[in-house]
C-alpha cells in the first residue's frame, strides 16, 4: 500500500502548507507532532478535516485523534481500517 | 525637554516591489500577491516555514517587517517589551474572511479550514510580527478608509513621548483581492540612533507614503 | 500632568438583558443568558448552547429607534442601543460644547447581512440585495453609532480580536489624559454570526455543554453577542458640572504574547507584561485589587494560561476573581466593554459576580474563582483582563472615585 502513504504524504504537505518540504522527506514512521515537522494543534485540526473530506472518515475523540494522527502511517492504517484503502 | 522622535527606515511593498528607504530592493515581474510574496521570501534568505501557512495580509505585513528591521539590530537595542506595533488598514482581514466564507457555504460540501480562519482577525499579522521577533509592547489595529499620517502620528507621539515604548513599527498593510500595498516606518528617538531618514511629523510620513 | 479619566455613563445590551438595570438584575440572580439559538439558522442551532441577544433584527430596530428605511447590521444595532442608554446615563445634552470622540470596536463588521447577501449571491449571481453588503466594513458600525449622536470631533474603529472594546477604553483615556479630547465614548460590539460560529467551530473550541471557566473539566468557549460603551470624560467637566461619576479608569495595559497565532503561551507572559502595565500605570500595587474580572473564556488554553498569570503575580494570594462569561458567552471585540460596566457594577453595588458553571478546580491550579455571589463586600479597585487572538493582551484597571 506505498500508494496511500505517498498520496497521503503530498496531500499533508499540501494541507498544511509545508511548501519546504517534499513527499521525500517525510518518514512515514516518525511521529507527526514533534520539532521536526513543527505541527501545532491548527495542523492537528486540519489534518482531521483532510481525513474527513478526503477519506470521508470522522474522529470522535480527541484520544482517537491522538492515536490516528501520531504518524503517517498511522493515519494510514485508520484509513484502510475504515475504507478499504 | 522631549526627545524628538524620528523615522530611521521605512519599507513599501506593492506592484510587485519592494523598496527600502527609497531604494528598489526587490521586484518581479510576474504573479499575483500570493507568488510575488513567496519570491521575496526567497529573496530574503530567511528559513521560516510557517511564513507559508500565512494568509496573504500577513504575508505582506511579515516581508515589509523582515526588510524593515533586517540588519538594524533593533530586537538587539531594544527589549521586547519596548518595541510597539501600531498598524491600520482598510479591508480589515476581508481577503481571508471570504475564503472562510466560501469553505462554510454550502450544507454539503462544508469543509471549514480552522487554519483559514485563524486569520479572519486583521491584528493576527501583529502576532506573527511579534513571534517573529519576540516583541511584547503595545499592539494595535485600526480600520480606516485611507491612511492618516495625522493618526498614527498622534497614536505613535504619544506611545514614545510617554515611555510606554521606545521604538514603533508602524504604518499600512492592507491586502483585498490583486489590490495590496504596504507602507511600514520604524520610529525611534533621536538619543537612541545614530541616523535617521526624516523627522517624524505628519508632513514627512506623508510624503514617505506617497513615494517623494 | 496627565488628567484623571471618569467614568460618567454605561451602556450595555446582551443575553443577559437590554440594558444597565436588566443586566445587572441578571448577575444578582446569577441567570445566565446562554442557551439554544433561536434568531440564526445554523446547523448547530440543537448541538451547541450560545448566548443570543433575545431580540430579532426587526425589534433591534426598534429599540435602537434608527430611521425606518436606514440599513443597519445586527452589530451597528447592538452599538447604537448599548451607546444611547450610555449617553443618557452620563447626562450629555449638548455632545458638541467639549471635544468628543467615538472609538468604537468589532471583529464580525456587518458579516451578518453579508452572509444573508452570499446565500443568495452564490447560488445565482442575479440574486441578492446589494444593500445587504454595504454595511460590510469594519468601520460601518462605528460610523453609523458615530451618525447617531453627531459625534464628529475623533471617530475610529479598533479590530484586535477579544481585546477590542479594552483597547477602545485604553485609548480613550489616553486621549483625555493627554488633553487631546475632553470626553470620549469607548466600547464595542459584536454579532453572532454563522462566520463565527463555523469558525469557531472548526477550532473545535466551543463546549456544547455550555463553558465552565476555570474548571478542570472545561472544554471550550461559548459564543456570545453584544454590545457596551461607556463615556470618559476629563477632571475639568466633572468639577465645572458636579456631575455623577461611576469610577475612573485608574490604569491600562497592553502587550502582545508573541507565542501563537490563536493559543497563550503556557506561563502567560503577555497577561502577565499587560497586567504589570496597568499596575506602573496606575500607580497601584496586585495587593490594592479587590476583585479581578478574568478573561476566563472557559477554554483549556486560555484558563491555564491565565491562570499561570495570575499566580506569577500573586503567587498564593489570588484575591477573588471570576469570569462572567458563563453568564453572557464570549462576546468577542464587545467582551472588553461589557466586562468593564460588569466592573463597574461590582464597585457600585460593592460586590463580588459569580463564576457560573464551576465543580471542580484546575489541578494546575492553586486558587479556585468565586462561584458564589458575594456581598457588601468592599470593592474599590477592580482588574479586568481581555485577551485576544494574534496575543493581543489588555488590562484594565477600574477604581471607584
Amino acid at each position: 500500500m506505498e500508494q496511500l502513504v505517498q498520496k497521503l504524504k503530498e496531500e499533508i504537505i499540501t494541507a498544511l502548507n509545508l511548501s519546504e518540504m517534499n513527499p521525500e522527506s517525510i518518514d512515514e514512521n516518525a511521529p507527526l507532532f514533534v520539532d521536526g515537522l513543527g505541527l501545532d494543534s491548527i495542523d492537528a485540526l486540519e489534518l482531521t478535516v483532510l481525513l474527513e473530506k478526503k477519506y470521508g472518515l470522522k474522529i470522535k475523540t480527541s484520544e482517537e485523534g491522538k492515536k490516528v494522527l501520531f504518524s503517517v502511517n498511522s493515519m494510514a492504517d485508520f484509513i484502510r481500517e475504515n475504507n478499504r484503502g | 525637554m522631549k526627545e524628538s522622535c524620528i523615522i530611521t527606515s521605512y519599507c513599501s511593498v506593492s506592484d510587485n516591489k519592494l523598496i527600502l528607504d527609497g531604494k528598489l530592493l526587490f521586484e518581479s515581474t510576474t504573479g499575483d500577491f500570493s507568488e510575488f510574496a513567496s519570491r521575496l521570501y526567497k529573496h530574503s534568505g530567511i528559513s521560516y516555514p510557517k511564513f507559508h501557512k500565512m494568509d496573504n495580509l500577513c504575508k505582506l505585513g511579515f516581508m515589509t517587517t523582515e526588510f524593515l528591521l533586517k540588519n538594524k539590530d533593533v530586537t538587539v537595542r531594544y527589549a521586547g517589551e519596548e518595541i510597539g506595533t501600531i498598524l491600520m488598514n482598510s479591508s480589515s482581514s476581508l481577503d481571508t474572511d471570504r475564503n472562510h466564507q466560501k469553505s462554510i457555504n454550502s450544507r454539503d460540501d462544508y469543509f471549514p479550514s480552522p487554519s483559514v480562519f485563524v486569520y479572519t482577525l486583521p491584528n493576527v499579522v501583529i502576532g506573527e510580527i511579534c513571534i517573529r521577533h519576540k516583541i511584547y509592547g503595545e499592539g494595535n489595529f485600526f480600520i480606516a478608509e485611507k491612511f492618516n499620517p495625522r493618526f498614527m502620528f498622534d497614536y505613535v507621539s504619544q506611545l514614545l513621548d510617554n515611555d510606554l515604548v521606545k521604538c514603533c513599527i508602524a504604518g499600512w498593510v492592507e491586502v483585498n483581492g490583486s489590490n495590496y500595498g504596504s507602507v511600514l516606518y520604524l520610529i525611534e528617538k533621536t538619543g537612541k540612533t545614530e541616523s535617521g531618514i526624516a523627522n517624524f511629523e505628519p508632513a514627512e510620513i506623508e510624503k514617505i507614503y506617497n513615494g517623494k | 500632568m496627565a488628567e484623571k479619566v471618569y467614568i460618567t455613563g454605561a451602556g450595555i445590551i446582551s443575553s443577559i438583558g437590554f440594558n444597565y438595570m436588566e443586566v445587572l438584575s441578571s448577575l444578582e440572580s446569577s441567570l445566565s443568558g446562554i442557551g439554544r439559538l433561536k434568531y440564526i439558522d445554523s446547523v448547530y442551532r440543537d448541538e451547541i448552547p450560545f448566548a443570543e441577544v433575545r431580540a430579532s433584527n426587526n425589534e433591534l430596530r426598534e429599540m435602537a429607534r434608527v430611521p425606518r428605511n436606514g440599513i443597519f447590521s445586527r452589530t451597528s444595532l447592538l452599538g447604537i442601543i448599548a451607546a444611547r442608554e450610555a449617553l443618557i446615563n452620563s447626562a450629555i445634552k449638548n455632545i458638541s460644547e467639549h471635544r468628543t470622540g467615538l472609538i468604537s470596536a468589532t471583529t464580525v463588521g456587518g458579516m451578518d447581512r453579508t452572509e444573508m447577501f452570499f446565500k443568495k449571491f452564490i447560488k445565482d449571481k442575479s440574486h441578492g440585495r446589494l444593500r445587504d453588503i454595504i454595511t460590510h466594513d469594519n468601520g460601518d458600525s462605528t460610523e453609523k453609532i458615530a451618525a447617531a449622536f453627531d459625534v464628529k470631533d475623533y471617530v475610529t474603529t479598533i479590530s484586535t480580536a477579544c481585546s477590542s472594546s479594552a483597547n477602545s477604553i485604553l485609548l480613550g483615556s489616553r486621549l483625555i489624559e493627554n488633553g487631546i479630547l475632553d470626553r470620549a465614548i469607548v466600547g464595542g460590539t459584536d454579532a453572532l454570526t454563522l462566520f463565527t460560529i463555523n469558525g469557531f467551530n472548526s477550532l473545535n473550541i466551543l463546549d456544547k455543554g455550555g463553558c465552565k471557566p476555570f474548571d478542570d473539566d472545561r472544554n471550550g468557549l461559548t459564543l456570545g453577542e453584544g454590545a457596551a460603551f461607556l463615556v470618559l470624560e476629563s477632571e475639568n467637566i466633572i468639577k465645572n458640572t458636579g456631575k455623577k461619576v461611576l469610577g475612573t479608569v485608574a490604569g491600562y495595559g497592553n502587550a502582545c504574547d508573541a507565542f501563537h497565532q490563536t493559543a497563550s503561551s503556557p506561563d502567560g507572559e503577555g497577561a502577565y507584561i499587560s497586567m504589570n502595565k496597568a499596575f506602573v500605570k496606575s500607580g497601584l500595587t496586585p495587593d490594592n485589587i479587590n476583585y479581578i474580572n478574568a478573561h476566563g473564556t472557559g477554554t483549556k488554553n486560555n484558563d491555564l494560561s491565565e491562570g499561570k498569570a495570575l499566580e506569577r503575580l500573586y503567587g498564593g494570594s489570588v484575591p477573588a476573581v471570576s469570569s462572567t462569561k458563563a453568564f453572557t458567552g464570549h462576546t468577542l471585540g464587545a467582551a472588553g466593554a461589557i466586562e468593564a460596566v460588569f466592573s463597574i457594577m461590582a464597585i457600585e453595588k460593592q460586590c463580588i459576580w459569580p463564576n457560573l458553571n464551576f465543580k471542580k478546580k484546575m489541578n494546575e491550579l492553586g486558587f479556585v474563582p468565586a462561584t458564589e455571589l458575594i456581598r457588601n463586600v468592599p470593592v474599590r479597585n477592580v482588574l479586568s483582563n481581555s485577551f485576544g487572538f494574534g496575543g493581543n493582551n489588555t488590562s484594565l484597571i477600574f477604581s471607584k472615585s
